[in-house]
């Protein structure tokens, strides 16, 4: 038997079965796997499972002025949200903001995946390690350096302004273009990721075959390297599409109050309203929404794998 | 005119262009990162640019801000404590998930990983709903319960990890040879899952330390912790005091990033 690396579970127990050994052992394991998950279990249950569930109850009682919950059954929480046009508005600003930022994080999350995905570079652990590296740096630090960035004194203003291009600064925060710009470059790390994963059937011999064949540069970048790399672009894209849709640091820092997505409107029927059923309807709103598009990305991503 | 003939067809312009290009992508990315590091040096009075000349005021006067000492004081002892709890409950399921075998794994597997799955302001609301009646609002243990859920799956798959890339024959081995099963794991599993072990840790830390969704919904009045004293900063103002409080932030994740990367490796931790 030629011993590798990576070993299917078969062969691993065949590897374990030497005598009664297996048995006893197995026998043993019947409880030992279930001590080993108890812990984790209760942990999940108490921080995960039943916050959800109380929530998903709540939003089926109904909300009365300072805060008190009447206990009941009703749909009264759905139905608002759902026949006012005001809450439409803001599922359709959510969703769009989702769609401009997953398109523009992929288009400028693209180049750099390729480039690590080809780079025979020495630096390229390096590299990528830059690349992923934002991912675990505080996403309030990172939002108030594009407020540094992109405020009315900021950056970006400042310069135009040395340069004697704009007399009156360009508004780039409290508004859309703002959380847009922020919350794209914050999920790129995540849309890299995805992207170089699903790079999988992308390899240099096929450009270089439809290179000597006669194809231009082009003609291979468009017929053979975005095909087959479209599978990662679609991972990634909907990837930022999910986060983007839930994300509240940067819509509520960088929106500075004047940008009204679903998550930012979460917070505000709690802390500003007290209306808690209202805010778990909206909450269990935002998790179907979530929840759809979770089922979608998870079927491309065994397609892709298989 | 021969010269320049030969080395023409060397030289694609597309090749330098691409070079261009992802340098500024790079730069876009890193940028707020290397601009809070500009900001906390300036000694401008008020946030703007260009920078007038180079202080350390801005550090000088980290230790007198009380909100932010505070905040730090707490958001280390949850980070700590989430760290230690999360390690506990995570690596022995882990183990499980791994050198098991039992019905409904793959479920189990899922469950583990699924609270990355949901928005963290859905189950920050769910969280203060629960957390309320219960009186674990604005305590440490309920922010610590909080942080429990979003930092299970980064210790699971990460010890995971390091459990799939080696075999079981080892530990099959030490068993023959008269060990117990508590001297196999000490002796043979635990070397083995080291690595898994201390990225998932440090994971699990900094992910607690940086969170801010769930400590504000949790114990946002009575136990702020620091990102949530950010948060209320920077609401109010830009300017370029809460700047070096950033970079000691982004140093901290930065020693993360360098822990994860050596013992792993980033990529591998993340996915």
């Amino acid at each position: 038997m030629t011993v590798t690396k990576t070993q299917t579970p078969a062969v691993r127990r065949a590897g374990a079965a030497e005598g009664d050994l297996e048995l006893a052992s197995r026998r043993r394991n019947r409880r030992t796997y279930l001590v080993l998950l108890l812990p984790g279990l209760l942990g999940l249950l108490v921080s995960f499972v039943f916050p959800l569930a109380y929530m998903i109850r709540m939003s089926f009682n109904r909300g009365a002025p300072d805060g008190v919950i009447e206990e009941t059954f009703t749909l009264d929480t759905y139905i608002q949200p759902l026949t006012d046009p005001y809450y439409w508005r803001v599922t359709l600003d959510t969703f769009q903001m989702g769609v401009t930022v997953g398109l523009l994080c992929v288009l400028v999350s693209y180049p750099v995946a390729l480039f690590l995905a080809r780079s025979t570079s020495k630096y390229r652990g390096l590299l990528m390690a830059i690349a992923i590296a934002p991912l675990l740096t505080s996403a309030v630090v990172r939002t108030y350096g594009w407020m540094v960035i992109l405020g009315t004194n900021g950056l970006v203003n400042s310069s135009l302004k040395g340069m004697g291009l704009i007399d009156t600064p360009l508004k780039l925060t409290n508004n859309m273009t703002g959380v847009t710009i922020g919350l794209v470059e914050i999920f790129m790390p995540y849309a890299i990721l995805a992207m170089i994963s699903g790079f999988g059937r992308l390899s240099p011999q096929l450009e270089e075959a439809a290179g000597s064949l006669g194809a231009s540069k082009l003609q291979v970048f468009t017929r053979v390297t975005i095909p087959l790399s479209l599978p990662g672009i679609l991972t990634a894209f909907l990837l930022v599409f999910v986060l983007s849709i839930s994300t509240f640091i940067t819509p509520r820092l960088l929106g500075g109050g004047s940008v009204q997505v679903l998550a930012t409107e979460v917070y505000d029927q709690t802390t500003g309203l007290l209306n808690w059923p209202f805010a778990a309807a909206l909450s269990v709103i935002l998790l179907i929404l979530f929840g759809l598009i979770i089922a979608v990305y998870q079927r491309l991503t065994k397609k892709i794998g298989g | 005119m021969s010269e320049a003939r030969l080395f023409k067809p060397r030289f694609n312009p597309a090749k330098p262009a691409f070079g261009i290009l992802v340098f500024l992508l790079y730069l876009f990315l890193l940028a707020p990162l290397l601009i809070v590091f500009v900001v906390s040096f300036a000694s401008n009075q008020y946030l703007s640019f260009p920078p007038e000349g180079f202080t350390l005021k801005w550090y000088g006067m980290l230790p007198e801000e009380s909100t932010f000492m505070n905040g730090m004081r707490v958001s280390i002892i949850v980070a700590v404590i989430v760290t230690v709890v999360v390690l506990a409950l995570g690596v022995p399921a882990a183990l499980a998930l791994d050198r098991f075998e039992f019905k409904a794994k793959g479920v189990v597997q899922s469950f583990f990983l699924s609270p990355l799955l949901i928005p963290s302001i859905v189950l920050a609301l769910g969280m203060v709903l629960l957390f309320g009646p219960l009186k674990l609002t604005n305590t440490y243990a309920g922010i610590i319960i909080g942080h429990v859920a979003i930092t299970i799956p980064f210790v699971i798959r990460t010890t995971m990890m390091s459990l799939a890339t080696t075999d079981t024959s080892c530990e099959a081995a030490a068993r023959i040879l008269g060990a117990g099963s508590w001297t196999a794991f000490r002796r043979i599993t635990l070397p083995i899952i080291q690595p898994g072990v201390i990225a998932g840790g440090v994971i699990a830390f900094i992910v607690s330390f940086d969170e801010a969704v769930i400590s504000l919904f949790v114990a946002e009045s009575g136990l702020p912790t620091l990102p949530v004293q950010v948060l209320r900063y920077v609401e109010n103002s830009a300017d370029a005091a809460v700047a070096a409080l950033s970079v000691i932030l982004i140093l901290i994740s930065l020693a993360v990033v360098v822990v994860v990367e050596r013992v792993m490796g980033l990529r591998k931790a993340l996915r």
